[in-house]
């Protein structure tokens, strides 16, 4: 029985791992201390020594070079994702696993083939069909166009769950004359609050930190999320490291204090959705 | 409960019910029923973004489509200029071998992490959520940090000059040599940690009854390893594999971010190349011809794995 127990072994290892950790995240050790640095400093003999104050222009700088404006569009952009993609993945999902019959198997089934085959080939169509609705460099356009690129995950997501919920409470309401919208409000959405917690996660990562739909989208617009906004940043401010990173930590705020908030939640929805 | 149509459904229903099930359709929708209506506008999105417009785009990969001129049909040109230019070619291998290289070396890693830190260690909790954290900060992000060190005045240079290793410095992401594995290695810090969580929740599935039985029965470290975790964590593999598959075919931030394609075109992957000859050049048609190189290998690379997989998960 001593695989499992805490011995002199383990501890070896375990120090071995923790050295191993100390090296790959020494990075980020860079990264803090270079953002609190001012530019002389990140130029002098020793680049990387803990830093005796924080130098604020860096970051006032770097939201004043559009971090600012960049996190207002990012909110936007992610939390319009975040609630459209709620509302139609639970209502779709809904449909699906309550409607017995063939199209519902169909439509679940095109809905898996939409998360496993790849969008690319059809970014430049929807680009050019977008623009000529003049949806490009807007808001809505990439609200939209994130609906459409992330909808098959949340309507899986939300399928999966629905399966499991049990009709009673649903057949109460109605029998006690809600209409069928009022009953889905009501009853079934607040049923499904722990898949719409994965969902929100999920979809909220993947369009707050993207950076290649946005480049295509939204490039050159006053609408450019902090992904696009850190690009910009980086090209204008060469080797300003202290700036750039500023910018960085400006961009990470958002998901920093969530991920400080909500890790386990996080670690296990990451492990738990991202598995299917 | 005398309605019928809303349980029956349910069971594997024989004709009968069916029948029964369609008439309580027409008679408007039942009580545990969802009108189609609600699925209607995510139905549209799902067809417009993952079904139509891909397949307009194969059909555009084959014209000359561009910002200046209309599509017009012009066979299978686009495909073999661009098999026909070098630069090109090149893009198309060191994409499929970044590619390779990255799954390996990115599961391999993750694997390793993820049995260290399945054992009885005491800084378990905390680790486990630490290497997570980069990929929340996002790839481009974390770019730009390794960015900075691999810089000529940057973190690694300064490190190889404090240990007395000056000759080995290098203008890491300035030479053409050096600069896909600076590539490679962002993205692997960035994703490590995913994959290691995945591993790690497959990794619970394994019972330590068995792992202590097989020990017991003289089974040695590997042989635990070879027959018991790795035949229990397959699925765990395959979805790892696979991922990571499609995220280094599609390599894009991380290449943009550390060297936008050069130093002289030498970190170009097929996604760089897609992004710029449509969106920089405005040449739509070659764009989705370049597009479809990528669909084609992404897809062939899938099948062939969930292939491989499947039958080596039969066999253990």
């Amino acid at each position: 029985m001593a695989l499992y127990r805490y011995t002199w072994r383990t501890f070896g290892r375990e120090l071995m791992l923790l050295l191993i950790t100390i090296v790959f995240f020494s990075p980020m050790y860079v990264f803090v201390v270079l953002m609190m640095k001012s530019t002389p400093e990140t130029y002098a003999a020793n680049p990387l020594g803990v830093p005796d104050h924080v130098e604020t222009a860096n970051f006032t700088t770097a939201w004043a070079a559009g971090m600012g404006r960049a996190m207002v569009n990012s909110i936007i952009i992610t939390a319009g994702s975040v609630v459209v993609l709620v509302f139609l993945g639970s209502l779709c999902a809904y449909t699906i696993a309550r409607r017995p019959g063939r199209l519902s198997g169909t439509l679940y089934v095109l809905f898996l083939v939409g998360i496993i085959l790849p969008t690319n080939l059809g970014l430049i169509p929807v680009y050019v069909v977008m623009k000529h609705l003049h949806l490009t460099q807007s808001y809505i356009g990439m609200i939209i166009f994130y609906s459409g690129l992330l909808v098959p995950l949340s309507v899986f997501l939300y399928t999966g769950f629905v399966r499991t919920l049990p009709r009673e409470y649903e057949e109460s309401a109605r029998v006690d004359g809600a209409g069928v919208l009022r009953t889905f409000f009501r009853v079934v959405l607040p049923l499904m609050r722990p898949v719409t917690a994965t969902v929100a996660i999920i979809i909220g990562l993947i369009t707050w930190n993207d950076f290649f739909h946005p480049l295509i989208f939204l490039n050159g617009s006053d609408k450019e999320p902090l992904p696009l906004a850190v690009y910009s940043l980086a090209a204008q401010y060469t080797s300003q490291w202290n700036v750039l990173f500023a910018a960085l930590a400006i961009s990470m705020l958002p998901m920093l204090a969530f991920f400080l908030v909500a890790q386990r939640r996080l670690v296990a929805t990451l492990a738990g959705g991202l598995r299917g | 409960m005398a309605t019928g149509p809303d349980t029956a459904p349910n069971s594997p229903a024989g004709g009968g019910s069916r029948r029964r099930a369609r008439f309580a359709r027409r008679s408007g929708p039942g009580l545990g029923q969802a009108p189609v209506l609600l699925a209607v506008p995510a139905v549209l999105l799902l067809l417009a973004v993952h079904f139509a417009a891909p397949i307009a785009g194969m059909w555009y990969a084959f014209t000359d489509w561009s910002v200046t001129r209309p599509a017009q049909w012009v066979g299978l040109e686009n495909f073999r200029e661009a098999l026909g230019d070098a630069d090109q070619r090149a893009a198309l291998l060191r994409t499929v071998e970044l590619a390779t290289i990255y799954v390996v070396v990115v599961n391999v890693l993750a694997l390793a992490l993820a049995l260290a830190l399945n054992r009885a260690i005491k800084t378990k909790g905390l680790l486990r959520t630490l290497y997570v954290l980069p990929a929340l900060l996002g790839s481009l992000a974390t770019a730009y940090i390794w960015q900075y060190v691999f810089d000529y005045r940057g973190g690694l240079n300064l490190a190889l000059r404090t240990v007395g290793l000056d000759s080995w410095q290098q203008a890491w992401i300035g030479d053409p040599d050096w600069a896909l594995w600076a590539i490679l290695v962002a993205m692997v810090w960035n994703t490590v940690g995913l994959t290691m969580i995945i591993y790690l929740a497959g990794l619970q599935g394994v019972d330590s009854q068995l792992m202590e039985a097989a020990a017991v029965d003289g089974a040695g470290l590997w042989r635990r390893f070879r027959h018991i975790v790795l035949a229990l964590i397959a699925p765990a593999i395959t979805i790892n594999v696979t991922l990571a598959m499609i995220r280094g075919l599609a390599a894009f931030d991380q290449v943009m971010a550390l060297t936008g394609g050069g130093p002289v075109r030498s970190t170009e992957t097929l996604a760089t190349q897609v992004y710029k000859q449509t969106f920089e050049l405005g040449r739509y048609g070659y764009g989705t011809a370049l597009s479809l190189i990528m669909t084609l290998l992404i897809a062939v690379a899938a099948i062939v794995q969930l292939t491989v997989m499947r039958s080596r998960e039969a066999q253990i």
